[in-house]
């Protein structure tokens, strides 16, 4: 199973309350689909390929429902080992929403699921080098807008 | 690289929360289950002969393997004889795990699960059968007296290996069969695992 990978891009693409949702349906969609993919295939490749037409899915019926008034009371929100990193990292996951869309799916799928931009660019349509640059523009505006590792009074993490 | 600490943060950022996938995993065998597209259900139960795998098609229980098996070999076979579609999903396994802790509490004498025979064939499935229905709880049989019941009293050796391969150990109780000389003979789960259920049997 590669659960682990597929949960980090479903949270990174749509976010931690629609991410399970996705999750859920990619694999339960995979488990129905299983029997007729080819022995040689890539099936985290082919899972994320999966959970990106998931999480379209699901943000198109989020838009067209109302906004929740409070979420599922099961959703667990990553712990951190202390204030100061839940901070970092929750600065970082508001620099990552504001990324346009194909920056953030090129980014997910190249850097959390650890796919190559060819299979990134099969999965979003165009050409490698345009996932190539999506990733690298989204990475450089990550940079930019998030306070990152290195700040001065900053200890190794 | 143009990347560097940014995406060592991202998975930070975006953790992949074991206790959740749990959780989710979770909910996926239940939803599979419901869909009709979970082919094995798997759990592991601890008992006094070691860790068992159980393991149920939406037929019965298929598979009951000890750790002398190796668990993940008999996952990977199952994937391949039955179905990829394998869950660990303990639900569909609740009543066997159930009896099989009243069977090693010394309170239950017999199995009432449906068993999915499809991993046993041919003569061997013939002897099975036999041990299951012939062969009660507390009582012994040689390999030549099963190779009797089976219909074939010549299938001695056939008989050492319809136990050597029972796929449902314990549950289709090819630990009581022993050897002629009154040896306690071979086991796959290992003598001592062989020793360990008949002494649990003749106390009860």
């Amino acid at each position: 199973m590669h659960g682990a990978t597929v949960l980090r891009v479903c949270r990174a693409v749509l976010g931690p309350s629609d991410a399970d949702d996705a999750w859920s349906e990619t694999f339960l969609s995979a488990m129905k689909a299983y029997p007729g993919l080819p022995g040689d295939a890539n099936v985290e490749a082919w899972l994320v390929t999966v959970a990106h037409r998931k999480a379209i899915d699901v943000t198109r019926a989020a838009a067209r429902r109302p906004v929740p008034v409070a979420e599922t009371p099961d959703t667990v929100t990553a712990p951190a080992a202390n204030g100061r990193d839940l901070d970092l990292d929750a600065d970082l996951v508001e620099a990552f929403a504001a990324l346009p869309a194909k920056q953030k799916q090129s980014v997910a799928y190249h850097y959390l699921a650890g796919l190559p931009y060819t299979d990134v660019a099969a999965i979003l349509g165009g050409s490698t080098d345009a996932a190539r640059r999506a990733a690298a523009d989204g990475i450089a505006t990550l940079r930019r807008t998030y306070p990152g590792v290195t700040s001065p009074e900053g200890e190794p993490r | 690289m143009i990347t560097g600490d940014v995406t060592h943060d991202l998975a930070r950022a975006f953790p992949d929360s074991p206790d959740h996938l749990r959780v989710l995993h979770d909910r996926l065998a239940a939803a599979a289950s419901r869909d009709g597209v979970l082919d094995v259900a798997y759990r592991t139960l601890d008992t006094p002969v070691g860790t068992l795998l159980l393991a149920a098609t939406e037929q019965g229980l298929v598979r009951v393997a000890y750790v002398a098996e190796n668990h993940d070999t008999v996952l990977q076979t199952l994937a391949d004889r039955i179905s990829p579609r394998v869950l660990n999903a303990p639900a569909r396994l609740d009543t066997v795990a159930t009896e099989l802790d009243e069977y090693f509490a010394g309170r239950r004498r017999s199995f009432d699960v449906p068993l999915d025979w499809r991993l046993s064939a041919g003569f061997r499935r013939t002897v099975l059968n036999h041990l299951a229905a012939d062969v009660g709880y507390g009582h012994t049989a040689s390999y030549a007296k099963v190779a009797q019941l089976a219909g074939n009293p010549k299938a001695v050796r056939a008989v050492g290996t319809a136990c050597a391969t029972n796929p449902l150990p314990v549950v289709v109780p090819c630990h009581r069969v022993v050897r002629t000389d009154g040896g306690i003979g071979g086991y796959l789960g290992g003598v001592e695992a062989k020793r360990t259920l008949l002494t649990l049997e003749a106390a009860a």
